[in-house]
């Protein structure tokens, strides 16, 4: 077993607050299931809301069972090998089923409780990018795989006191990599299985016709989409307190700024993709706003607890640019069909948020260790998703059929639409 | 040449343990590093090229 630092002691008070903020953090996967559905098609809304609400059942009893023994929990047993003299703990080795669960200390149930909060959300995000042609079936199935296998492991290294989180005491780089609310745990993790999915699952149908352009084929309800981003900056704020007091156990002089980042690193973002596509467009883009406030949070979950409000609006303001141009980047020129924008939005947003915990650092050797868990992600993590949804792909096939993808998700997968048709009433009162 | 890309990933990943493990001075650590990421830059840049490919001939 690696040693670790031991975590101070949480007083009731903090413990009051960091569960009551983590009840209130699901509103984010309320939020990101709404514009999931919002970016869809409306003959795939009820199959699109549906899978998100089955994604996370999915993800809670597959967690539950063997997910939270393997992502392990810091000072607890693990499994480690000794390389170059220095510990490396790859895995948990938790009790099944949440064993002992009920006895732990309380900081070790509210790290449970935000981690199941936390697969979930990873799990949703590739949904969005899946809309109108993945199965409800294999969405499931692969939520399943991600909390069974992918998130654990990834959760040991960043937040179990594996080997990632281990750098500063082992390798001196600062205090070993720093994800206090899951930019990469949920985000960029969300955003590469979103990136391993649309290339298994292929375009939508007339996305990418024989000739000239991409075809554009809007979100149905840029309402839901619109009030989910609301929706989920109360959860944003939520959780990137909460993952302030549990993760990097800030006081709570902290709190209140981390809150402000969180803020001023989506309205940064919004601010810049409003102004991005009014000067390419000649109007503001609703979607793409939506899509670069979104990553405004994301960018701003891995580093609200530790920087400055100033650095937290730069943050938010290149987050914002770069959104924009990505998701254009990734229809026209790389062929990559994501309707809900995830890649660009999750993968890169968190990327960023990452990056900008090592450039705004104080500890020397903090960049580095940033880098070094880039590369884990990239380096492991997308081949690792990538092989296993391929052979889930043999299993419980991604894509539709042709005609299910035609008539509409909702009716070939739920056999009824989401939404009544239109009546028309005689309104008796004009006679 | 999307599998080729992926597989060309991993090794970028192992430069950089590679450099945690074999360089204790800052300076080559980095560039190491540095290295790895680039590497990992270049598998992902392969895969995407191979999606594009397959992409257009599914197009004719």
């Amino acid at each position: 077993m690696i040693p670790v630092p031991i975590a101070p002691a949480m007083p009731d008070a903090i413990f009051a607050l960091t569960l009551a903020l983590l009840l209130l953090a699901p509103l984010t996967i309320a939020g990101i299931a709404l514009i999931n559905t919002g970016l869809g098609r409306s003959r795939s809304a009820a199959q699109s809301l549906l899978g998100n609400l089955a994604i996370v059942a999915a993800t809670a009893i597959v967690f539950a069972v063997v997910g939270a023994a393997w992502a392990g929990t810091a000072g607890f047993v693990d499994h480690s090998f000794q390389l170059a003299g220095k510990p490396w703990s790859w895995l948990g080795a938790g009790p099944l089923l949440l064993g002992g669960f009920s006895t732990a200390t309380p900081q070790t149930q509210l790290a449970l409780l935000f981690e199941f909060l936390a697969v979930a959300l990873a799990a949703l995000i590739p949904w969005g990018s899946g809309a109108d042609r993945w199965r409800l079936t294999a969405g499931c199935a692969s939520a399943a795989v991600l909390a069974a296998i992918v998130f654990p492991l990834l959760a040991h290294w960043v937040w179990g006191g594996g080997w990632l989180a281990q750098l500063g005491v082992n390798f001196g780089l600062g205090a070993g990599f720093q994800d206090a609310g899951g930019a990469a745990t949920v985000h960029m993790l969300g955003g590469l299985s979103a990136l391993a999915v649309v290339w298994i699952a292929g375009a939508r149908t007339g996305k990418f016709p024989k000739e000239g352009f991409s075809t554009a084929l809007p979100g149905h309800n840029a309402v839901y989409v619109l009030f989910g981003c609301l929706l989920a900056l109360v959860g944003w704020l939520a959780w990137n307190v909460a993952g302030a007091v549990i993760w990097l156990h800030a006081p709570p002089a902290v709190l209140p700024v981390t809150a402000i980042n969180t803020l001023l690193s989506a309205s940064g973002a919004l601010a810049a993709t409003f102004t991005v596509t009014r000067v390419r467009f000649g109007k503001p883009d609703a979607s793409m706003c939506a899509n670069g406030w979104l990553a405004g949070l994301v960018a701003s979950t891995a580093c609200a607890g530790l920087i400055t409000p100033g650095q937290a609006l730069f943050v938010g303001l290149v987050t914002g640019i770069a959104t924009p141009l990505l998701v254009e980047l990734m229809e026209l020129a790389l062929s990559i069909d994501d309707p809900s924008g995830a890649i660009s939005v999750h993968a890169v947003g968190g990327l960023l948020g990452l990056l900008a915990v090592g450039i705004f650092a104080s500890q020397p050797g903090q960049l580095l260790a940033q880098l070094v868990g880039i590369a884990t992600l990239l380096g492991v993590f997308l081949p690792l998703v990538y092989l296993l949804f391929r052979l889930l792909n043999r299993v419980a096939p991604f894509r539709v059929d042709p005609d299910g993808e035609r008539i509409g998700m909702d009716l070939h997968e739920l056999g009824g639409g989401a939404y009544p048709d239109f009546v028309i009433h005689r309104d008796e009162s004009y006679r | 040449m999307k599998l080729a890309g992926l597989l060309v990933m991993p090794a970028g990943f192992f430069l950089t343990i590679g450099a945690l493990v074999l360089f204790p001075a800052p300076a080559p650590r980095a560039a190491f590093v540095i290295c790895g990421l680039a590497v990992e830059g270049l598998g992902l840049a392969v895969a995407v090229r191979g999606h594009m490919e397959a992409r257009g001939e599914s197009r004719l």
